[in-house]
């Protein structure tokens, strides 16, 4: 046979081991069944007796549930009116004294506000202890109807009460009282129930003095030989829950954008850098973007009413504004009368393009060998929209360009692929697309496994030669790309209203996760 | 952006069944299939490809890259009968100098088929035409009006007919003042002393482009048969090509439709439409270059005629209505579409270079990592703003600020750029007064200044805080940045710190911004409830010292 007696003893030694201070104040008192009563005689706050409750459920001597009750409780009126009296009862108590009297004069001496007033008479005339004549009231009660106390105040008097337990006379007076303001109210009140399990029980009958253990460790006590040789610890249940603790961070965004940039850097990008507010030129005319076309106005772009003067370089402006009117090298142009003036006015970036296109001017001042590379920007851009879920004046573009004599499309759909399979999108297509400074053009979709749908994520292609030539100073092939990056942050992040991403609500922004991906 | 709709049905009988692999071809023909729904397919028409604004367009073109048709697609063009000219009054150079004109015969309309020509006009003013301005459209009944035909300037007030949907004569300021249509167009017109007008040989007026037609003369309907085309604007060859685009698409409907040109009388006349190919060299060796591919010269041919063109030795014979090619690459690229895009091969080249992240950057992670070991949080605030963050809310009145950088015609309230990064600290508080406190907040961003300048800010905040702590975080940036920077009493500063609790920010003998404790002046316009310290400080100056 075995010795179970012992096992067991050895359980609740582990058990009563474990027991905090206040647990120990409490198990004595679990038959009480209230935590106001366990809370009295324990000495112990409310939250401390229901913490330590919830400990001791984990711990198996308690069960713990909770029922919601409806209590009917006394009102802030109500409880001024249980002192002074109903003001059906004022007025009540003045017509005991003259069984006529003015509505006025009865006012006057009830010293009633006029709601009150109003409440009262209403009140007596339903019971029909007054009628009005004349501007006056008329007592039509008997006599003991004024000494009687009214079901409503025997009401106020049993408060509070369950709302169950209404007797069918309080249920109407408490409809009635309803209907006027803050005598009573309806409260929903959880209350717990404790039942005390087998195991709990044992523990009760046993002795829980576990003798004399460390609770916190202490510097006094590490410091202190004799306090600690020979002592006990008290067990932690170091399964339970913690409170919560937050830590500094960067917003979840930037590091998305450190992220893209650890990417591109890693395969050999530098990184472009520039103003958000441009010329035209740059954001548009450079990129072979006819100065009628649709994007470039009001309602799409933002403009400030200021010109910025066009780069000094003549050579540039004359290349560009032939490019746009005749073609240059093969092209036909858009065939139309370019204007130096609409070049000169300044835009809020639309896309990071322009600054692919001031990187080439800047590659076409070194020898012709030299004008190569590969560059990056991640940045800010603006269009001039409302904000809703799906849009926004301002978002987040990612750019790159491969400037070689040896690339080809095959290249532009390789990087592409590489990039976002470092995002998480291992499947991605891509179809035809059209945009006025690339051809070919590509859209780019990526392969989402959960939603199992496509993403469109942006648009890539390889430059035209009406922008190589005039800013490149020759027709290199030029792989560019510039796709929005907020799609993919609000993916990650499961965020669906782009709203969210510049919300800036700090518990958000503490709660949220960081940036996983490597 | 211009979408088509068109049955499923006719699609189905035409082209063909519209499966999931018929589906993918759409898109990948470079016409993105938006929706099926309703019996209705929606494909969207990039704005190169005017020439599929229409089903017919689109049939053309898609039955060619499904292999079905391919090649040039050839017209039959009669020539133009007695009268079938149009004079071209000089009157016409100063207000909309160019018309190009067309007789169709043989039409058999119905409600759908009136609805697709008109659709097709539509969407050409708004593409191409760019909203009327550069192309304006009309399509008369022939039967109702009598060649030949005069376009020319008149005075406003010497013109007079009834317009679409009127049952009154009106001049032409009328027209622009009164008529709907007339309002909504009435700028492109606005300035000009004489408006044009095309006249019959009876002098009533037709049309008023690119306004509005007559209602007697300028409205088909199921009994018209033969129409008179013209397209009007300001550059001949979008005319040109859009002629080309519509005469064609009304050509498709139906086998027994015939295209007559007109004679259209400029000092040199010219017969229109004119639907001989444009020509334009390809080469092999440039087509592989650019998309990595080892195509034949009969492979290029063949995808070429898929693309609706035809190749005679290295010349390509483009059709007269593709207004998109302008140079070689154009061609290129539809190489690649018939080759499909799904079919090329990605790959990364073997270019070595050395990736550098821009230094700014750098030191921007390392200064937002230097709050967050200090346990503040970043914030990400928009670069535009509202007047009333950016002047009302830190005491200031926004009708006295004239350096403001305003934005034109914004869709929101947010219309002007920031200038600092203080105001948008104090407001995303104020947004979070519910939150646990402390708050503490920093932000590294872009400002613009008055002179159009935009440097790098770095602003941080503690609520509930004071001197004394926003200092010592400060205090611990210039340690691990290694620079000396200083405080000194400040006289003059931004009115939102309250006097004696505030310092200018120094290094060497550059300021930097300011430090202090907000007045509870402003912290109440924010309705805050907390103190709040901060600082906002210049990095351009700490780059220079850094890179």
């Amino acid at each position: 046979m075995v010795d179970t007696s012992k096992k067991e003893n050895k359980v609740n030694k582990r058990l009563i081991e474990s027991l905090s201070p206040n647990e120990r104040k409490i198990i004595p008192l679990l038959k009480e069944k209230s935590i106001v009563s366990i809370s009295k005689k324990s000495n112990l706050d409310k939250v401390s007796v229901l913490r330590s409750l919830e400990y001791l459920q984990n711990k198996d001597i308690v069960k713990l549930s909770s029922n919601k009750k409806k209590i009917v409780e006394i009102g802030i009126n109500g409880a001024l009116y249980k002192k002074k009296g109903l003001p059906e009862r004022r007025l009540l108590n003045l017509l005991g004294k003259k069984r006529i009297i003015k509505l006025q004069d009865a006012k006057k001496q009830s010293g009633l506000s006029n709601n009150e007033f109003k409440a009262s008479i209403g009140a007596l005339k339903k019971k029909a202890l007054i009628e009005l004549k004349n501007g006056k009231i008329v007592f039509s009660g008997k006599k003991q109807d004024i000494s009687k106390k009214s079901i409503e105040e025997r009401f106020l008097e049993s408060l509070p009460i369950e709302y169950e337990k209404l007797p069918p006379e309080y249920q109407l007076a408490l409809k009635s009282l309803q209907n006027r303001k803050d005598i009573v109210c309806v409260l929903e009140k959880k209350s717990v129930n404790i039942k005390v399990t087998e195991l709990g029980e044992r523990v009760m009958n046993s002795t829980i003095d576990a003798g004399d253990m460390i609770e916190s460790l202490t510097p006094e006590i590490v410091q202190n030989k004799k306090l600690w040789k020979g002592k006990k610890f008290r067990r932690y249940d170091v399964t339970s829950s913690v409170p919560e603790i937050v830590g500094g961070k960067r917003h979840f965004v930037n590091q998305s954008i450190d992220y893209a940039r650890k990417i591109w850097t890693e395969m050999g990008f530098q990184e472009m850098n520039g103003t958000m507010l441009i010329s035209s030129f740059w954001n548009f005319d450079a990129l072979f973007t006819a100065q009628d076309h649709p994007v470039r106005e009001l309602q799409d772009t933002f403009y400030i009413d200021k010109q910025i003067p066009l780069p000094a370089d003549k050579d540039l402006i004359e290349t560009v504004k032939k490019t746009h009117e005749k073609g240059i090298s093969g092209s036909k142009g858009w065939n139309y009368e370019w204007e130096e003036n609409d070049a000169k006015k300044l835009v809020l970036r639309t896309h990071t393009t322009c600054l692919s296109a001031q990187t080439l001017y800047k590659l076409s001042k070194l020898p012709e060998d030299k004008r190569k590379g590969k560059f990056f920007a991640i940045g800010k851009v603006f269009r001039n929209e409302t904000v809703d879920w799906s849009h926004g004046f301002e978002f987040n573009q990612t750019e790159g360009i491969v400037v070689d004599d040896n690339v080809n499309f095959r290249h532009l759909l390789g990087y592409l692929q590489q990039f976002y399979k470092k995002m998480g999108f291992e499947k991605v297509r891509f179809v035809p697309a059209y945009f006025p400074y690339t051809e070919p053009s590509v859209e780019i979709h990526a392969y989402h496994p959960e939603k199992k749908v496509w993403l469109e994520l942006g648009g890539a292609g390889m430059f035209r030669p009406e922008i190589s030539v005039p800013l490149l100073g020759k027709n290199t092939p030029i792989l560019a790309w510039g796709q929005g990056f907020d799609r993919i942050i609000m993916d990650y992040y499961k965020i669906n209203d782009l709203r969210e991403l510049y919300k800036n609500d700090l518990s958000q922004l503490r709660k949220i996760k960081a940036w996983m991906k490597n | 952006m211009a979408n088509i709709k068109f049955p499923k049905k006719l699609f189905e009988k035409e082209i063909g069944k519209l499966d999931e692999k018929m589906k993918k071809k759409i898109s990948m023909f470079g016409t993105p299939l938006e929706s099926v729904e309703e019996g209705e397919i929606e494909v969207e028409i990039f704005p190169d490809r005017p020439d599929l604004l229409s089903y017919q367009g689109f049939k053309r073109a898609f039955l060619a890259f499904l292999g079905k048709k391919t090649g040039l697609k050839k017209y039959r063009l009669h020539k133009p009968g007695k009268n079938y000219y149009v004079k071209v009054d000089s009157s016409v150079k100063k207000v909309r100098p160019y018309t190009v004109c067309a007789i169709i015969k043989g039409l058999k309309l119905n409600d759908e088929k009136i609805k697709e020509i008109i659709e097709l006009q539509e969407k050409l003013h708004n593409t191409v035409g760019r909203k009327r301005k550069k192309l304006a459209i009309g399509i008369y009944p022939l039967e109702k009006i009598k060649l030949p035909i005069t376009y020319k300037a008149l005075e406003p007030d010497k013109i007079k007919f009834t317009p679409l949907e009127m049952n009154r004569e009106m001049s032409g300021l009328q027209i622009l003042q009164r008529h709907s249509t007339g309002r909504e167009y009435a700028h492109l017109l606005s300035g000009k002393r004489k408006f044009p007008v095309f006249l019959d040989a009876e002098k009533n007026v037709l049309s008023m482009p690119p306004i509005i037609n007559s209602q007697l003369t300028g409205k088909v309907d199921e009994n018209t048969k033969d129409v008179f085309i013209e397209c009007s604007g300001f550059n001949i060859d979008v005319l040109k090509k859009s002629l080309n685009i519509i005469v064609t698409a009304l050509a498709d409907m139906s086998p027994s439709i015939k295209i007559y040109q007109m004679k259209v009388k400029y000092k040199k006349p010219i017969v229109t439409p004119d639907l001989t190919p444009d020509k334009r060299k390809i080469s092999k060796e440039n087509t592989n270059k650019l998309l990595g591919l080892n195509l034949s010269k009969k492979q290029i041919q063949k995808m070429l005629e898929k693309m609706g063109y035809e190749l005679k030795k290295n010349n390509v014979k483009i059709p007269a209505w593709r207004t998109d090619i302008l140079h070689e690459v154009d061609l290129i690229e539809d190489i690649a579409i018939a080759y499909g895009y799904e079919n090329f091969e990605p790959e990364i080249p073997k270019i070595s270079t050395l990736g550098k992240e821009n230094p700014r950057e750098t030191i921007k992670r390392k200064i937002a990592h230097i709050f967050a070991g200090l346990k503040m949080t970043e914030v990400s605030n928009y670069h535009l703003t509202t007047p009333r963050d950016q002047f009302s809310k830190m005491g200031l009145n926004p009708k006295k600020q004239k350096n403001s950088i305003e934005v034109k015609e914004s869709k929101t309230e947010y219309n002007i750029l920031r200038k600092d990064l203080t105001h948008c600290l104090l407001k995303n508080l104020s947004e979070n007064v519910d939150v646990e406190y402390p708050q503490k907040i920093f932000e590294v961003g872009k400002i613009f200044n008055s002179n159009l300048m935009e440097s790098e800010k770095l602003a941080a905040v503690i609520s509930p805080g004071d001197f004394t702590e926003i200092k010592q975080v400060l205090k611990y940036l210039s340690k691990m940045l290694n620079q000396e920077i200083y405080l000194e009493e400040a006289k003059d500063f931004p009115s939102w710190f309250i006097n004696g609790r505030v310092a200018r920010i120094k290094l060497d003998k550059e300021t930097l911004g300011f430090i202090g404790e907000i007045h509870p002046k402003i912290l109440n316009n924010w309705k805050l409830k907390m103190p709040a310290a901060l600082f906002e400080i210049d990095l351009e100056e700490i780059f220079k010292k850094l890179e």
